[in-house]
């Protein structure tokens, strides 16, 4: 055990690092030899990025048996388990990873061989798949001694998560969010909390430990913080032109995700945000020449990500926010640190896909406004039912009430076989030529 | 008149090419079914229209094969089939196309410009391909549809949404004992009510405005009859519907801009 510790503090601190510096060395080759695009000049903060994560993924291969490992839900309250030593894994992080790296086609082939429907949402199948394969980008995930679940983002994970449990014979505590239409009740808050009350007990005693009050704290104040920081940086891209571009926004949203409630987190937004700050003063953009403004709504397509960026990018179409991104920066205002528990059952009950239709469209009209938008993609996702349902409704509120051109693009987050490229493209350019 | 601006239209069914003088006049135009060797297909019709165009007459390419063709202009169908109807019809309207590979109901602006569009996804059950399978099927040329779909005496319900179950439904009805024309007439019935929807939210905020037809469908008056009795509203048939595309991707090019 005590080994086991001192191999993944190594491997995190040494490892993790020197395997990040190998892999920026040959992302630096290869662009070096890239001929310039339509984007502006690249985050210097993306290196960071990508080592922070690979450091994350790697100290996660040396994880278990050294400490205690859940695997989480994105919108799971992970604050509460930081303090009793976990190392958090987000398979829906991972699930993106692999829809960047096209591997979904071949991991959802393996979880539909076990069973698993087509037509369940493509992360899903991707964890299951990775799961039944054992294949995946990062080496290696450690086995979870936890599984912890919120239904705050949808209900699938509810399944999904019982699957894992059935399948690797390991606990899961659920957190069940009651939907929230127009606002919450007290009893709607205390039947989350007393759950959260419930599901720490059972960590603790999977941990072997007790929640101290002070980490509690100490970890809510950094969620907080970190969600803060989160939201400063996507207000950059209300400068005009805008710094960054919200496609940049999807990858640098990995740390908010997977690593929510911690020091490396919180320094590595206030790099991001000087940097984008500092870009913003300077006039430089996320791309080349920006003509026109648009806000992105639900996941992006991962496996396209970059073939759409630059069909935009090189007729000066830039995302300049996204609901997605923006979900990430709400929960932060709601969390007290003078009640703890009671304050993260509010914040990650009132998240963006728990709330209801006028809530997205009250966003989505700020983000419009704030970021000065001209047009809007809503990508109505196969994958994401509680994102997509309603796209119809926003798409004529938006056109009609805020006058903006507002095209509806059917895909799919991660399964490129949900995807007609051709026809999209078609409609995306026709989009674009509508601008004049 | 010599030609000024050639327009290509690379559909999934048929290949179309146009050659227009200086007024947006059609000098000579070609119509044939889409090769899948795009390249050598369009240079040989593209040729054909050189002969009457003043030597280095732009070229404008829209539909699938847009990007096989060497062009000045690349536009997709949506804004090539806009400004081919808004130069015809010189006002507001929507029009919907529907061609071999997809229906698009699009809302063309006071200056011909795409207000807003809509397209089937990912399914060819609103499209030519449609009832060019099904009515295959049934052996009824595509020439005596509009015949058979008038002589129907009652309604078959032809309810499945997607090509291939409908046309397994409509071998059902044939052994049923269910007539012919009946049967054709359904189909129509059934892709007009597809169209419909489509159209409904885009007619819903164009207000009270024309409504025009445009791609190969267009010519089958049965699907304009059905459609204009799913939507209770006349629809009124752009001539020579299928070049609409490539007189758009032509008058994008034309010197000067379109009169």
């Amino acid at each position: 055990m005590i080994l086991r510790r001192a191999r993944y503090e190594l491997q995190g601190r040494l490892g993790g690092r020197l395997l990040a510096a190998f892999e920026g060395w040959l992302a630096r080759r290869r662009h070096s030899r890239r001929r310039p695009g339509p984007f502006g000049p690249p985050l210097e903060s993306s290196r960071k990025l990508k080592e922070l994560m690979s450091v994350h993924y790697f100290e996660g291969r040396y994880a278990d048996g050294a400490v205690p490992v859940a695997w989480v839900t994105s919108g799971f309250p992970v604050e509460v388990l930081r303090p009793l030593g976990f190392h958090a894994v987000y398979p829906e992080n991972h699930a993106a990873l692999c829809g960047v790296q096209r591997l979904v086609p071949a991991l959802s082939d393996a979880a539909e061989r076990e069973g698993y429907p087509r037509d369940l949402c493509s992360y899903a199948r991707t964890d299951l798949g990775s799961l039944c394969s054992g294949r995946t980008p990062v080496g290696r995930l450690p086995r979870p001694d936890l599984l912890a679940c919120c239904t705050n983002i949808c209900q699938t994970v509810l399944y999904w998560y019982r699957a894992l449990s059935a399948r690797l014979g390991v606990p899961l505590v659920l957190l069940d969010t009651p939907y929230v239409y127009g606002s919450t009740k007290p009893h709607h808050l205390r039947y989350v909390q007393d759950q959260l009350e419930e599901l720490v007990r059972v960590a603790e005693r999977i941990s072997g430990r007790r929640t101290d009050p002070e980490a509690l704290l100490a970890t809510a104040g950094k969620a907080k913080e970190g969600t803060e920081l989160w939201g400063e940086c996507l207000a950059a891209g209300r400068h005009c032109p805008a710094p960054w571009t919200a496609i940049d926004g999807f990858f640098h949203m990995a740390p908010i995700v997977s690593l929510r409630g911690t020091d490396a987190c919180n320094a590595y937004y206030r790099m991001l945000r000087d940097e984008l700050l500092d870009r913003a003063r300077r006039g430089v953009g996320g791309l080349r020449e920006e003509k026109y403004r648009l806000l992105w709504d639900n996941l992006p397509i991962w496996f396209a990500v970059r073939e759409l960026s630059t069909l935009f990018a090189a007729r000066g179409f830039n995302f300049v926010c996204a609901s997605y991104t923006e979900a990430w920066a709400e929960a932060g205002a709601r969390i007290d640190l003078a009640d703890p528990l009671g304050s993260l059952s509010a914040a990650y009950t009132h998240v963006l896909l728990n709330e209801d239709l006028e809530h997205r469209r009250t966003l989505l009209g700020r983000l419009a406004r704030d970021y000065q938008v001209e047009g809007a993609v809503l990508h109505s996702d196969r994958s994401c039912k509680p994102y997509s349902i309603g796209q119809v409704d926003l798409r004529e509120r938006l056109a009609r009430d805020l006058g903006l051109r507002v095209l509806l693009l059917e895909a799919d987050h991660s399964d490129p076989r949900a995807y007609t490229a051709e026809a999209g493209e078609t409609r995306l350019t026709a989009f674009m030529e509508s601008f004049g | 008149m010599r030609a000024v601006a050639l327009g290509v239209d690379v559909g999934s069914t048929t290949c179309k090419a146009v050659a227009l003088d200086a007024a947006g006049r059609t000098v000579l135009e070609r119509l044939e079914p889409a090769d899948p060797r795009v390249e050598p297909q369009v240079e040989r019709m593209l040729e054909e229209l050189r002969a009457v165009a003043e030597p280095g007459a732009p070229v404008g390419a829209t539909g699938y094969g847009r990007k096989r063709v060497r062009s000045s202009r690349v536009l997709t169908e949506i804004t090539c089939h806009a400004r081919g109807a808004f130069a015809h019809a010189g006002r507001p309207g929507l029009l919907v196309d529907m061609g071999g590979q997809d229906t698009k109901v699009i809302r063309i602006g006071v200056h011909g410009e795409v207000l807003d569009f809509a397209m089937n996804d990912k399914c060819a059950a609103g499209t030519g391909r449609f009832l060019e399978v099904i009515l295959g099927r049934l052996r009824v040329p595509l020439a005596e549809v509009a015949g058979f779909a008038r002589a129907a005496d009652r309604k078959v319900a032809v309810s499945s949404t997607c090509t291939v179950f409908a046309e397994s439904e409509v071998i059902s009805l044939v052994a049923a004992g269910e007539p012919l024309s009946g049967i054709v007439r359904g189909l129509h019935q059934a892709l007009a009510a597809r169209v419909a929807a489509l159209l409904r939210a885009s007619a819903d905020a164009a207000g009270e405005i024309e409504i025009w037809m445009s791609g190969g469908v267009a010519q089958n008056a049965a699907m304009v009859a059905a459609l204009e009795e799913a939507l209770g509203r006349a629809v009124a048939v752009l001539p020579r519907p299928q070049l609409v595309g490539a007189i758009g991707a032509a008058l994008a090019v034309l010197p000067g801009g379109h009169p």
